[in-house]
């Protein structure tokens, strides 16, 4: 059995001199050290540049849309957080949203402020390591270090919150699983006095290094046009200068009575939606992120955390979608319901996926290290893609 | 201007006819059944009218409703330019499902109706490269059908494993 | 002449194969080869709280270099014939270390139609961490008992001699 997985058409030329020149075909393999991921690039180059990126996919679909079928509403909740492992409060988030759209059910305002955030701690979670990654592959390894380090904190605080450090399963159906810890908002607190001067340390470390900015200033630029066709969210699309932010444009949970700003690329390096815009917009973002959390804390009132949800839920037959704002962009999750106790079909609409599908159109006659650069700005994760 | 459901429908009936089928539910998830031959001109004529300009597929799902004798392909369109949203669903026989592509519309959908081709059997006639994203290509059948059946082993590897918890 | 198990059993050869020993559980180097949720976890053992530099352990990103491969994530089917591909491609003497529920027995995607349930599947494995995902503190702990393993090998000793009778 063929491993290479599709023909790719290789080109020979025969220049003045009589020497006869042929593509070269080499496959990024499903293993690399970029952390991004199992991806598969399948490149055909001449020399260093690259005349065409085919990504191949598939090497982490582990079929979660079917497992939603089979194992009902409650039991879903854990598989969601392995659909975007680096920012799985969302993904817990969107079920749980688009289950209560369905059932009818209403979310007591405690819990909303506790989803909100954990939500916009783990988008630092994740920002912080696309932004680390993103330098690792870059080839500065410190900033990575430091990323990692912070995100131990963050860690600890969200063990703190749920028990777990990764997969969350914070969020219910109705609402969040477990109260804030008493003495945890303190802690959240005395986190965010130390990171936000930490940000302008990371800004100062990498953003306007010369070698940073040369890698990644004017590298595949994607037009607002493009990025909309291709349906490209999130930052990757304010990076493009679309200012369109699920969270301000169609407001969900307690969004409406939070003030922040939705930060957009300007090319302020070099074109308006190159890898470096969609970079200093994530860095951004957890700015953002820390004045979020900073009025939730002032404003969170007391109550329940859950409201009353069966526990043999069974909601009216009928289909929705929703959508929120993850780290990754607007998830969309439609999910259908044929009034049992199980889905009939959960799809989710992922940012990763359609970031990946542009990537053969904006690399082309880039060279094969840019391609990293490309691949690391999108913020693509692998189980985002494959599901 | 943002467009209300139920203007974005009258808008297409008074273009397309009886392709366009009747409005329902209401609200973000007001939508309208096609013809599945028509849906690349509808999809056209809403991405380029001016008072519409749905140039944003969110997303296109397939959904196998078996007991139907169908499987329904849903696009959830946006617009960046008017902010307002609509759905349309298209049914195709189960048996041999064929859908027109809107890949020439929104570039988007390539790599959705691979998807919708890969997992559930639907052809997208006019498709420039329909073949299977996620899983192998020598995968046999369409997992997410309601009546795929896990084959025994792929390539000598077991696909099942007994439990370790002896009862 | 192959040295390997061929020397008898006896005072210098049991302090040569300690010392080969002690040299190669103490430089143990690993190929990163996560694959999923536990490759984040793997990549925080890595980082400054948890460091896995100071077992002398440091990532590689080929197999040809490299003398341990964590697999960590969960193994598709797809996957699986390639995994199979870089183990054989990892020089002697090598080991595996199966992170994760996932790579152990399938976990919670036993139920998946994609997913090859557990990496012994395709390679032999040697150290089993579980866990979903295991902490740092429970990777190092699945190291050091890799470390145990690795320190009972025998290189020199010829093998049909029975262990415990003194000339």
């Amino acid at each position: 059995m063929s491993l290479a997985g599709f023909e790719v058409e290789v080109q020979r030329s025969k220049d003045d001199g009589g020497v006869v020149t042929e593509d070269m075909t080499l496959s990024m393999g499903p293993q690399h050290p970029s952390t991004h991921g199992v991806l598969r690039f399948v490149i055909r180059a001449d020399g260093e540049v690259m005349k065409e990126a085919i990504p191949d996919i598939g090497y982490l679909h582990r079929s979660i849309e079917k497992i939603a079928e089979k194992v009902g509403w409650h039991g879903f909740i854990p598989y969601t957080d392995r659909v975007d492992y680096v920012a799985a409060m969302f993904c817990n988030h969107g079920w749980s949203f688009a289950c209560e759209q369905l059932a009818g059910i209403e979310v007591p305002k405690r819990a909303e402020y506790c989803r909100v955030i954990a939500d916009e701690l783990c988008r630092i979670h994740s920002h912080l390591l696309s932004v680390g990654s993103m330098a690792m592959d870059i080839g500065a390894f410190t900033p990575f270090t430091h990323a990692i380090r912070e995100r131990e904190y963050l860690n600890d605080l969200f063990e703190e919150l749920c028990g777990a450090r990764l997969t969350f399963h914070y969020m219910r159906i109705g609402g969040v699983g477990w109260d804030l810890p008493t003495g945890w908002i303190d802690k959240l607190s005395h986190f965010l006095d130390r990171f936000e001067p930490l940000v302008d340390e990371y800004d100062r470390l990498i953003s306007f290094n010369k070698i940073f900015v040369e890698r990644l200033a004017g590298v595949a630029p994607v037009t607002a046009e493009e990025a909309i066709d291709f349906n490209l969210v999130g930052p990757n699309l304010r990076a493009s200068g679309v200012r369109y932010d699920v969270r301000k444009d169609e407001p969900y949970s307690v969004y409406p009575e939070l003030e922040f700003d939705v930060p957009i690329g300007t090319g302020e390096k070099g074109i308006v939606g190159d890898c470096f815009d969609r970079y200093i917009v994530r860095m951004r973002e957890m700015r953002e992120s820390c004045r979020i959390l900073r009025q939730c804390i002032t404003q969170i009132p007391d109550g329940p955390v859950i409201a009353k949800v069966p526990r043999n839920l069974k909601p009216p037959a009928g289909d929705v979608y929703v959508r929120l704002e993850s780290a990754r962009g607007d998830m969309g999750w439609y999910v259908v319901s044929d009034g049992t106790a199980f889905p009939h079909r959960c799809k989710i609409r992922t940012g990763s996926f359609s970031a990946i599908s542009i990537v053969p159109k904006i690399s082309r006659n880039l060279m094969i290290a840019d391609l990293i650069a490309v691949i690391a700005s999108l913020d693509l994760v692998a189980p985002e893609i494959d599901r | 201007m943002a467009m209300d459901a139920a203007g974005v429908h009258a808008r297409l009936r008074e273009k397309f006819g009886d392709v366009v089928g009747p409005l329902e539910a209401s609200g973000r998830n007001a939508s309208a059944t096609i013809v599945p031959a028509r849906i690349a001109e509808v999809g056209e004529f809403l991405k380029t009218d001016p008072a519409l300009r749905f140039d944003c597929l969110s997303n296109l799902s397939g959904v196998d409703y078996p007991k139907q004798g169908h499987i329904q392909i849903v696009y959830h369109l946006f617009s960046y330019p008017h902010r307002h949203a609509f759905v349309l669903r298209v049914n195709a026989p189960r048996d041999n499902p064929q859908v027109a592509t809107v890949s020439g519309v929104w570039s988007h959908a390539d790599w959705q109706e691979r998807e919708a081709f890969d997992l559930l059997g639907v052809t997208f006639d006019g498709h420039p490269d329909l073949r299977r994203i996620l899983m192998p290509e020598d995968w046999p059948g369409h997992p997410l059908r309601k009546d795929f059946v896990e084959p025994e082993s792929y390539h000598g590897i077991p696909t099942s494993r007994e439990s370790l918890l002896k009862a | 002449m192959s040295l390997i198990n061929t020397a008898p059993e006896m005072a210098l050869t049991t302090r040569v194969d300690d010392l080969l020993n002690w040299t190669r559980k103490s430089s143990l180097w690993y190929m990163m080869f996560g694959l999923a949720c536990c490759a984040i976890e793997m990549m925080q053992t890595g980082g400054p709280r948890a460091d896995l530099e100071r077992f002398g352990m440091a990532p590689r990103a080929t197999p040809r270099v490299s003398d341990v491969i964590i697999v960590s994530g969960t193994l598709t089917l797809k996957m699986a014939l390639r995994t199979k591909l870089l183990y054989d491609q990892m020089p002697e003497p090598k080991y595996a270390i199966s992170m994760g529920s996932c790579a152990n027995c399938g976990g919670l995607f036993q139920l998946a139609y994609s997913v090859c349930d557990g990496v012994d599947r395709v390679i032999p494995v040697d150290v089993y961490v579980p866990g979903c995902p295991p902490r740092p503190e429970a990777l190092t702990e699945g190291l050091i008992k890799l470390q145990e393993k690795i320190a009972q090998e025998r290189w020199l000793v010829r093998k049909s001699e029975p262990v415990g009778v003194r000339a």
